[in-house]
């Protein structure tokens, strides 16, 4: 199984990886900052280390009994120099929030404050084990508490459960307490309604939790058809997932019919709250009806996404659901003392019903002190202003490109933090993808593309309020230029990204025949192009 | 507000172009009855950098960082030195503020990062494939024994004792809502670590069996053997790692015939931070069983130019195009504190990761004796790698509360970890890495010799 | 032998009590770049309209329907490597699966090639 680490001595980006470095090559594939990296294992080796152990003084006899390891593993190890030279190459290949604009609409891809950096990585926070007695924990579990005061008040529920690790497993935390909820009460339900432009996770959630999912149908205008919705609802019904504002951009106006509809059915309301950034401060989901929300710390409250998580999706509950919220949690005594109740002691705070415990610890601790430090530096007033400013700055792209984008929910209304269009116009074999990857030759990292699924082709657009006006317009200027293009059907959008540290990617070929894991490359050192093997 | 880059001049000439009076009618389809007009009361309005600071650093002040005492904390999470070098590169903006890689032309950093640790897992677990990280050990264990169900089609999950009680408690939460039947019973502390009695209880009808190794008492149970019992009677074996550090030292336990391996991965790069976030590690044996994992993969290919790069793949697996067949409803990953561990364990690399198993091992021996000549303390263990467990004369939790307060933090107590066992109460387990010194394990002595007196 | 097609894009050809089932060259072509395909194993019971396989492009993953009731006698082996053969030759040698046919009768309800390539018209 283990194979020896880089025998061949074989790496890519010598003389032979050069030749499509166009009019001036070179000979190692590199241009200029542009830095072709080998992996670790074609760099690496079994003796390098940059790490140096302490000298071991005296011996011990072993305890491992007969289950010491017997042969390698096989991992490479670079010194320190070249450890920080290969990441800093790789970093070079990645476009971040830090480079520029990065329009993916129902991310809230905002600017990651340094300060939420600084405070989670104080040593009382960081350097904290989640098992050490209460007692030493005091300030760990204030921040848990502070924040969750946050979360409530600004959604205007009633409780809020920590530890969900991202937004679908928040999703996951809502539909359990739901669950929990109805079973308490004796009421076996079966089915979860969830509008067709939901986030791909709301079915998959509803599901992994053993309801049968049925879809919502939405109006010509890209709202839930409160009618039919309520001609859906019965004693088999056990709630609805909603997104609000949903994922055409729109704030969903009925919220509060929609919520009382299914309460009078006995049913439950889950909002997704990926899109809580446009309505912060400006409405309370709890005085929508909601029953549960998830928040991705994430998104609203600028922890870094980091290339893919870690996420944090705590979850705020109304007071029907919020007995069952999972343990551990944290609740402020009438002495004030902030208590942590776990398994042991949730009886004594009134808390039996809870419905079990989700993850090991107390959640995504180091993304609280990040949000929570980002809701401090705003405060009410700035949290108001940013939902505002995303806001603002949607509906002004909205407006700047309606007349060569079709926006086909733009016409009755503003948006909401993000702005939909689709590929109605484009000239004969040209796409949204053409256009997104036409997008990243100008800078820009592309817009979501084909989500919701009601819009063909759909570009979801979601610039939040950390954008200039200045940055915007450059980014409407670009979009008018490709828009142009697109429906010009101009042939070179077809191969873009031109000016990418990688044309496209042959994902079928990586699909049909999985290369997941390095091994040693089949061919001799120096012999010619690197190739797949099996990829013939 | 030092976040919001408009200008009220910006804002008026873009609700000009917007044709809106003000930014309160962008949101004119929020009923007037529930529209706040202002800040919402009672909360405190935006602060500057310097009072935000203080205001946090206060809170952290209230906490007593394992650096600052004789510490011997595991259990699940352990405190090894992180490299400044890992905390710098992990930094940079386009790492740390970079999305999700699904624009592969320009994401290749942190797809070929990926690909160094899918292979990099793999290998330390003695597996064909690792995925792309799960949220962490707890959730990654639930999810393979979802994936086991899915593949063997069957459903009565047998958990061994020594697994982690926290997450024998996820599973035990979803289960009840997957209809998976949990057979499941806390452990016995003794030497042996009871391969024999769970052995008896594979029958017919177990999808899985699932064992930690090392396991919560320290012990290093005999994988292979399980291993055996359990394809002899159609189930795979579920082997979960929660110290990394240990696969230093240890066979690999996919080389021992697990059919998936998961764990936590936290040890290497991630450092503590009260629980969360950690980072779930994911890997099966067998490549045919790729399909039926969880969570993202990274595969390699080329690009239209014929260059090597790579990319997401095989995501029709995936909630958002799956839907309800999905086959988890995982979205996110760990990505950052993948790649903390990935330039770790590159750092540390075949050599280093060696030395520091066997440092580990070394200072636990050398804690366990110093431990074991107490009066009144028994070291229950014969095998362990870095963490023990230790039976007292007297409660367990309570002497721990003790120590704290004279600035020793001992380890965990089994009492807290196993609440409704009173077989358990008088358990610690003591954790013991290249952080604790010579002269922590006699401060830890000591305290214990005071406390017992 | 007689080949009927299904709303579902599926065709089946009959040959005496057995039968052949793929999914069309439409299919294929809507379906983009097919990286993986499952197919049923031998004796698995199918039901008219319900799940036989399932057929995955870079982009989507779909499922194929039993276009009429019967057993499974074979699946495309030939698929698991070369799932490619669905794009290549998608109503010959990237068939899926062949099967018994429980009910003749089930057969009338299909399209023929004219009616199914006026179905397609017709999207």
């Amino acid at each position: 199984m283990n194979k020896p680490i880089n025998q061949s001595g074989w790496r890519p980006g010598t003389p032979m990886a050069s030749e499509d470095a166009g009019a001036h090559p070179t000979v190692t594939g590199n241009k200029a900052l542009m830095l072709e990296e080998p992996l670790i294992f074609e760099i690496g080796n079994a003796e390098t280390t940059g790490v140096d152990l302490p000298q071991a003084k005296g011996d011990t006899a072993s305890r491992l009994g007969s289950h010491a390891r017997k042969g390698p593993i096989g991992l490479p190890g670079l010194s320190e120099p070249e450890t920080v030279r290969h990441y800093t190459r790789l970093s070079r290949q990645n476009y971040a929030i830090d480079l520029g604009l990065f329009p993916l609409g129902s991310c809230t891809m905002k600017h990651n404050p340094r300060l939420n950096e600084k405070v989670a990585r104080m040593p009382g926070f960081a350097d904290v084990h989640p098992l050490q007695p209460v007692d030493t924990v005091r300030g760990a579990l204030g921040v848990i508490n502070e924040l969750a005061h946050w979360l409530i008040e600004l959604t205007g529920m009633h409780g809020v459960a920590m530890t969900p690790k991202a937004g679908a497993h928040g999703e996951l935390c809502g539909i359990l307490c739901i669950r929990a909820a109805l079973e308490a009460r004796g009421d076996a339900r079966e089915v979860i309604l969830v509008p067709e432009s939901a986030h791909g996770t709301n079915p998959a959630t509803a599901a992994f939790a053993g309801y049968k999912v049925e879809d919502i149908p939405a109006n010509a205008e890209g709202r839930v058809d409160l009618e039919a919705l309520k001609a859906r609802l019965g004693p088999d019904v056990a709630g609805v997932m909603i997104t609000n504002p949903n994922t055409c951009g729109l704030f969903e106006r009925d919220m509060k019919a929609i919520s009382d509809a299914v309460h009078a059915a006995g049913g439950f309301v889950y909002c997704d709250g990926a899109n809580f950034n446009a309505i912060m401060g400006r409405v309370r989901p709890g005085d929508l009806g909601i029953d549960a929300m998830h928040i991705n710390l994430h998104k609203t409250f600028s922890t870094p996404h980091g290339g893919g998580g870690p996420g944090s999706g705590p979850v705020v509950l109304s007071e029907a659901l919020s007995p069952f919220g999972p343990l551990p949690f944290t609740a402020k005594m009438s002495d004030g003392i902030i208590q942590l109740v776990e398994e042991e002691n949730a009886s004594e705070h009134g808390h039996k019903q809870a419905f079990g415990r989700m993850t090991a610890f107390h959640g995504q601790m180091g993304m609280f002190t990040r949000a929570l430090t980002y809701i401090l530096s705003h405060g009410a007033d700035g949290l108001r202003q940013a939902s505002g400013d995303a806001v603002l700055n949607a509906n002004y792209i909205l407006r700047s490109l309606d007349d060569v984008l079709d926006a086909p929910f733009g016409k009755t209304g503003p948006c909401m933090h993000e702005a939909l269009f689709g590929d109605a116009g484009f000239a004969e074999g040209m796409s949204t993808l053409d256009l997104a990857k036409g997008l990243i030759d100008e800078g820009f990292h592309p817009m979501t593309m084909y989500f919701p699924l009601v819009v063909h082709g759909a570009m979801l657009i979601e610039p939040t309020e950390t954008e200039s006006k200045a940055g915007i317009d450059q980014f409407v200027m670009a979009m008018r230029s490709l828009a142009e293009r697109a429906r010009a059907g101009d042939e070179a959008l077809k191969t873009a990204p031109h000016h990418a540290p990688r044309a496209r990617l042959d994902e079928a070929m990586a699909a049909r025949k999985p290369r997941l894991a390095w091994s040693e490359p089949e061919v001799a050192p120096g012999s010619g192009n690197y190739e797949i093997p099996g990829a013939g | 507000m030092r976040y919001l880059p408009l200008t009220d001049t910006d804002r008026t000439a873009m609700l000009d172009t917007i044709g809106a009076p003000s930014v309160d009618a962008l949101f004119a389809d929020i009923a007037p009855a529930q529209y706040l007009g202002g800040p919402i009361e009672g909360l405190p309005l935006h602060a500057t950098e310097m009072a935000v600071e203080k205001h946090m650093r206060a809170l952290s002040q209230q906490n007593l960082a394992a650096g600052d005492a004789p510490f011997f904390c595991g259990a699940g999470a352990y405190r090894h030195h992180v490299p400044a070098t890992v905390d710098h590169l992990i930094q940079r903006g386009e790492f740390l503020t970079a999305y999700t890689p699904y624009q592969p032309e320009i994401a290749q950093g942190t797809l070929q990062m990926l690909f160094e640790f899918q292979s990099q897992v793999a290998r330390l677990y003695g597996c064909a494939v690792a995925n792309a990280s799960m949220y962490d050990g707890s959730t990654a264990c639930w999810e393979a024994i979802v994936m086991a169900g899915r593949q063997t089609k069957r459903n009565r999950v047998l958990i061994d004792g020594g697994l982690h009680p926290h997450y024998v408690g996820v599973a035990q939460t979803m289960a009840k809502f997957t209809h998976a039947e949990i057979a499941y019973e806390p452990p016995v502390v003794e030497a042996d670590a009871g391969e024999e009695a769970l052995i008896a209880r594979i029958d017919e009808t177990t999808s899985c069996v699932v064992v930690q190794y090392p396991d919560i008492i320290g012990r290093v149970p005999d994988l292979a053997r399980i291993a055996e019992a359990a394809h002899a009677a159609g189930a795979l074996l579920i082997a979960v790692n929660t110290e990394p550090v240990a696969l230093g030292a240890l066979e690999a336990p996919g080389n021992l015939g697990a059919d998936i391996v998961v764990g936590e991965g936290q040890s290497i790069g991630v450092g503590l931070q009260f629980g969360g976030p950690y980072l779930g590690l994911f890997a099966v044996r067998d490549s045919k069983l790729v399909r039926q994992m969880p969570g993202r993969l990274c595969g390699e290919t080329v690009d239209a130019d014929g260059k090597r790069g790579f990319v997401l793949t095989l995501s029709t697996r995936e909630q958002h195009i799956r839907r309800e067949k999905a086959t988890s409803n995982i979205c996110t990953n760990s990505g950052l504190c993948a790649l903390a561990f990935s330039i770790h364990m590159t750092l540390l690399g075949e050599k280093g990761l060696n030395g520091l198993a066997a440092e580990n091992h070394r200072l636990a021996c050398l804690a366990a004796d110093k431990l074991a000549a107490v009066p009144g303390i028994e070291v229950v263990n014969e095998v362990f790698f870095n963490e023990f467990t230790l039976r007292l004369p007297v409660e367990s939790r309570p002497l721990v509360r003790a120590l704290a307060e004279k600035g020793v933090l001992a380890g965990v107590s089994l009492g807290r970890l196993f609440p409704d066992a009173d077989a358990l109460a008088n358990g610690l387990v003591v954790a013991v890495t290249e952080t604790t010194n010579e002269a922590d394990i006699d401060a830890l002595c000591s305290a214990l010799t005071e406390e017992l007196a | 032998m007689a080949r009927y097609f299904t709303e579902e894009h599926e065709w089946i050809e009959v040959d005496g009590d057995t039968a052949t089932v793929g999914i069309t060259d439409h299919a294929q072509e809507q379906l983009g770049d097919i990286v993986f395909v499952e197919v049923p194993e031998a004796g698995k019971e199918l039901t008219k309209g319900g799940e036989a396989a399932v057929v995955e492009s870079v982009k989507a993953a779909s499922d194929v329907y039993a276009p009429i009731a019967g057993t499974v006698i074979e699946g495309n082996a030939a698929l698991e490597g070369d799932p490619e053969l669905v794009n290549t030759s998608p109503e010959a040698d990237g068939w899926f699966f062949k099967m018994t046919i429980a009910d003749k009768g089930e057969l009338d309800g299909l399209m023929d090639a004219e009616g199914y390539k006026s179905f397609c018209d017709s999207l």
